[in-house]
């Protein structure tokens, strides 16, 4: 098995499911809140009561539209429902809305920065296939065993069913469980710019599935297709597909076939296993949903929307690296969320110095954020306040060891930093005269140390410093200080 | 000339969670083969010049605006299915083992 392995390939493809953050479900005007009480949000139209008629969501289809577009797809100028039809109590209606052959959006791209520790960084083009509209389902809870196939019988919550999701299928261009991992939190990145969803994956606003097979060489046609889900973050997206590769690799090698089924990764015990089909669903017998209407995209309401696209992170990314000069790395760290981006970018905006607003903003600002559980949009010390301690700081007002004294009240109330300084006395001392005078006065108090100073214990010129500071309570510019005390033991 | 198998009806049913008898399936199987007859008879009509659609009333764009509304009926809708335990639905187990 030993270097066989690096002949393989594998093939993987992405299936996202986007909870679209809309307040009302998709084809009902149900709340879509999470965490309520079980069966909360749920109405004859959920439930597909007979007589009852779905209405699509208008801001449904603006998300899911500004989502393709952000994802380089072709919007349709025709799209419709249809009904996916199979039986499972999570499907109130025994059947799901959704889109088959006329998705909103076909044949998009977006670009991928993998960056992985001791490897080099690279940027890739993964393609995308589709996205489409479609409704969620329910959630079950399996009674009298903690594994459902001990159960005695099954809880249904429908307070999520209806809730509106758009399904991204990438095309199988993923090579790497890495470039998996990577290419799911960018479209998460890409979503929460455009504010479209919170891509939560521990509530399940994002989910996605992955298809993996692997082959002998680039050149081999596919193998057989494995698919994964029940992975609820991007490192066990990685480590699913890491297991499968390596699984699949084994079962051929030892002359096993590999068979085409769905697998659930279990985090616990970082493996994946075999879970038992759903009967007779691979056959939905897909038909378009008679009670909705098709849906025309005209280029007035494409031009609109387009038009509201924020700049999306790789667009970022390459200006911050290009434009402001910034590593790939802090291009990657400041551009991961849009609050932090458009702070820093306000920061710069206020006159300050790139590579110093980006070492306080990924450091002690996001620090601050995160203990606090904050956004930076929430931050009352604003960036023109941050871009004037900057400023200070390089202009020789204050010292960096006195901007991080005075920074935890700054984040905590606000302000301008330079009425900070100024009501606690804390400016730098950097008029020439008035450190010459304090050390003069240094030098006459101590004529012993001065005199061994003059006979050579050039040493001693730390002690004399550390008098300085001691005397200004810090605060003597450290560059002029030293300078100046040179000047006069030197005479 | 059968299109339809009992295979087929089976399968059907199966998928559509009917419990046929043995004896059913011929009927419906030939059942289900008037249904295609009736289609291939549709299939000769010559629609060259017909715009395809999925629908009798051609209407598009029907939305609504993202208004959330609460109907309170939702004791009632609980109450319509077989079992419920609290808040939830309760079904059978799903899984044979």
């Amino acid at each position: 098995m030993q270097g066989s392995e690096s002949t393989w390939e594998a093939v993987i493809g992405l299936e996202t499911h986007v909870q679209l953050g809309t307040d009302s479900k998709i084809f009902t005007s149900a709340s879509t809140a999470f965490g309520d009480q079980p069966n909360t949000h749920i109405d004859p139209v959920v439930c597909g009561l007979p007589g009852t008629l779905p209405v699509l969501n208008q801001k449904v289809l603006e998300y899911a539209v500004k989502a393709a577009m952000a994802l380089n797809l072709k919007i349709a100028e025709h799209s419709k429902f249809d009904r996916k039809q199979y039986f499972y109590p999570d499907l109130p209606k025994n059947y799901q809305i959704s889109q088959y052959d006329e998705p909103i959006a076909e044949d998009g791209w977006i670009d991928v920065e993998v960056a992985e520790k001791g490897k080099d960084t690279y940027v890739k083009k993964i393609g995308i296939e589709r996205l489409h509209m479609e409704e969620d389902a329910g959630k079950l809870v399996h009674a009298g065993s903690d594994r459902l196939a001990g159960s005695t019988h099954s809880l249904v919550d429908y307070n999520r069913a209806g809730v509106a999701l758009a399904e991204i299928v990438s095309k199988p261009d993923l090579r790497t469980g890495r470039e998996a991992a990577e290419y799911a939190s960018e479209i998460r990145r890409i979503m929460r710019y455009l504010g479209v969803s919170d891509g939560n994956m521990q509530e399940g606003s994002l989910r996605c599935d992955v298809n993996i097979s692997v082959r002998r060489g680039p050149e081999e046609p596919f193998g057989t297709k494995v698919e994964i889900k029940n992975m609820n973050s991007f490192s066990a997206i990685q480590k699913a597909c890491e297991y499968e590769i390596k699984r699949q690799i084994k079962a051929y090698e030892q002359g096993e076939a590999v068979v085409q089924e769905t697998r659930l990764w279990d985090e616990g015990k970082q493996t994946t296993k075999s879970m038992r089909s759903k009967e007779g669903s691979s056959d939905y017998r897909y038909f378009p949903d008679p009670d909705l209407g098709p849906i025309e995209v005209n280029a007035e309401l494409r031009d609109r929307w387009r038009a509201a696209l924020p700049e999306l992170p790789a667009s970022k990314r390459k200006r911050y690296v290009e434009d402001f000069g910034l590593s790939a790395y802090d291009a990657r760290v400041l551009t991961d969320e849009l609050a932090m981006a458009s702070y820093f970018e306000a920061v710069v905006a206020a006159g300050s110095d790139v590579k110093s607003a980006s070492n306080w903003i990924t450091g002690d600002l996001a620090a601050y954020i995160n203990a606090n559980k904050l956004s930076f949009a929430e931050l009352v010390f604003s960036p023109k306040d941050l871009a004037e301690m900057i400023q200070m700081i390089i202009k020789g007002q204050i010292s960096g060891k006195i901007a991080k004294e005075i920074l935890p009240e700054l984040l905590a109330n606000g302000g301008s930093p330079k009425k900070l300084v100024e009501t606690k006395g804390l400016g730098m001392i950097s008029d020439t005269k008035e450190i010459t005078l304090i050390v003069e006065e240094l030098l006459k108090s101590h004529p012993d140390e001065v005199q061994a100073f003059r006979g050579g214990k050039k040493k001693l010129l730390g002690f004399f410093v550390g008098q300085l500071m001691k005397k200004t309570g810090g605060k003597a510019d450290p560059k002029l200080a030293n300078q100046i005390l040179n000047k006069k033991l030197n005479q | 000339m059968s299109k339809i198998t009992s295979d087929d009806v089976r399968k059907v049913a199966n998928l559509s969670r009917l419990d046929l008898h043995e004896e059913q399936i011929d009927t419906y199987a030939s059942q289900l083969e008037k249904i295609l007859d009736y289609i291939d008879h549709l299939e000769k009509v010559d629609t060259t010049n017909v715009i395809p659609t999925t629908r009798a009333v051609e209407v598009i764009n029907v939305i609504r605006d993202d208004q959330v509304e609460y109907t309170n009926v939702r004791e009632e809708l609980i109450d319509l299915a077989p079992d419920r335990e609290g808040d939830f639905y309760k079904v059978p187990k799903i899984i044979s083992d």
